[in-house]
């Protein structure tokens, strides 16, 4: 059976995890949002490439846009990042201690890059 | 309360998944790079826009040319990148799926519908897999 805990959603939302319980949190929704974006543009290839069809264009145009763009950018690149703390503390428990610091230093990491990302999209976006 | 069941120590389904999600993050990573220095070699940092070279970052694919904006696409359309291609969409497919079906397993009880969900997702792995391989060698 699974965990019964009988904690209601909104007690749930009480408990402080703090930064690690947030990363869990979105790497997991990032990482089922990416599955089905992936899952989705291979069918819409597909379906382009084999039957010219329509559907597979509407699909892709969605990717194109940009707000689209932005929310997809910050998925994939916050779920690389967190992927690599997992990784890193995996292979060095030792480091487990500083755990919370990870959390920081991650988003140290990503602020940059996802700029970089903002700046681009918004210059070509707003360019245009 | 009972808790739920967590495999043998050693050499199991779950080590085995552990450690290839692992090893294909970090490759994802290997191909991700490599795509992406290729991509701005071959012209990318003047003739594209972010689309494009996200394209041509995971999926050096001449159907992309549909939405492309490089124009000389001769050194992505050979062997070697078909190879690149192969290897990300069966890493990325594999890592997606397997993450699926941990969150999945994670919150099924051990009624029949986690068999159920078990069938679905391999079958699901399986198809998108055929797809995309299609996808590579028709293009």
């Amino acid at each position: 059976m699974a965990l019964k805990r009988n904690v209601s959603f909104f007690t749930g939302l009480k408990y402080k995890g703090g930064g690690p319980m947030w990363a869990w949190i979105l790497h997991r929704t990032s990482g089922l949002t990416m599955v089905l974006f992936v899952g989705l543009h291979i069918s819409a290839g597909f379906l382009t490439q084999q039957f010219g069809s329509d559907v597979g264009i509407w699909i892709n145009t969605i990717y194109e846009n940009w707000i689209f763009q932005l929310a997809l950018f910050f998925l994939v690149i916050f779920h690389a990042i967190n992927g690599l703390r997992i990784t890193i503390l995996d292979l060095v428990p030792a480091l487990l201690e500083y755990q919370r610091e990870a959390i920081w230093l991650e988003w140290l990491v990503f602020i940059p890059i996802y700029g970089l990302v903002l700046f681009v999209v918004l210059k070509s976006t707003l360019g245009a | 309360m009972i808790s739920r069941k967590v495999a043998k120590r050693g050499f199991s389904l779950d080590y085995i998944m552990w450690l290839f999600m692992r090893l294909s993050a970090l490759s994802l990573y290997a191909l991700g790079l490599t795509g992406l220095t290729a991509a701005l070699i071959m012209g990318a940092r003047t003739q594209t826009d972010l689309n494009t070279l996200i394209r041509w970052t995971f999926f050096q694919n001449p159907s992309h040319v549909f939405s492309s904006d490089i124009i000389n696409l001769d050194g992505f359309i050979n062997p070697y990148w078909q190879i690149m291609e192969f290897t990300a969409l069966f890493f990325g497919i594999t890592h997606g799926i397997n993450g699926l079906r941990s969150v999945v397993e994670d919150y099924m009880g051990s009624s029949w519908w986690r068999q159920i969900w078990r069938g679905f997702i391999f079958f699901l792995w399986l198809f998108i897999l055929l797809v995309a391989v299609y996808v590579v060698l028709a293009s």
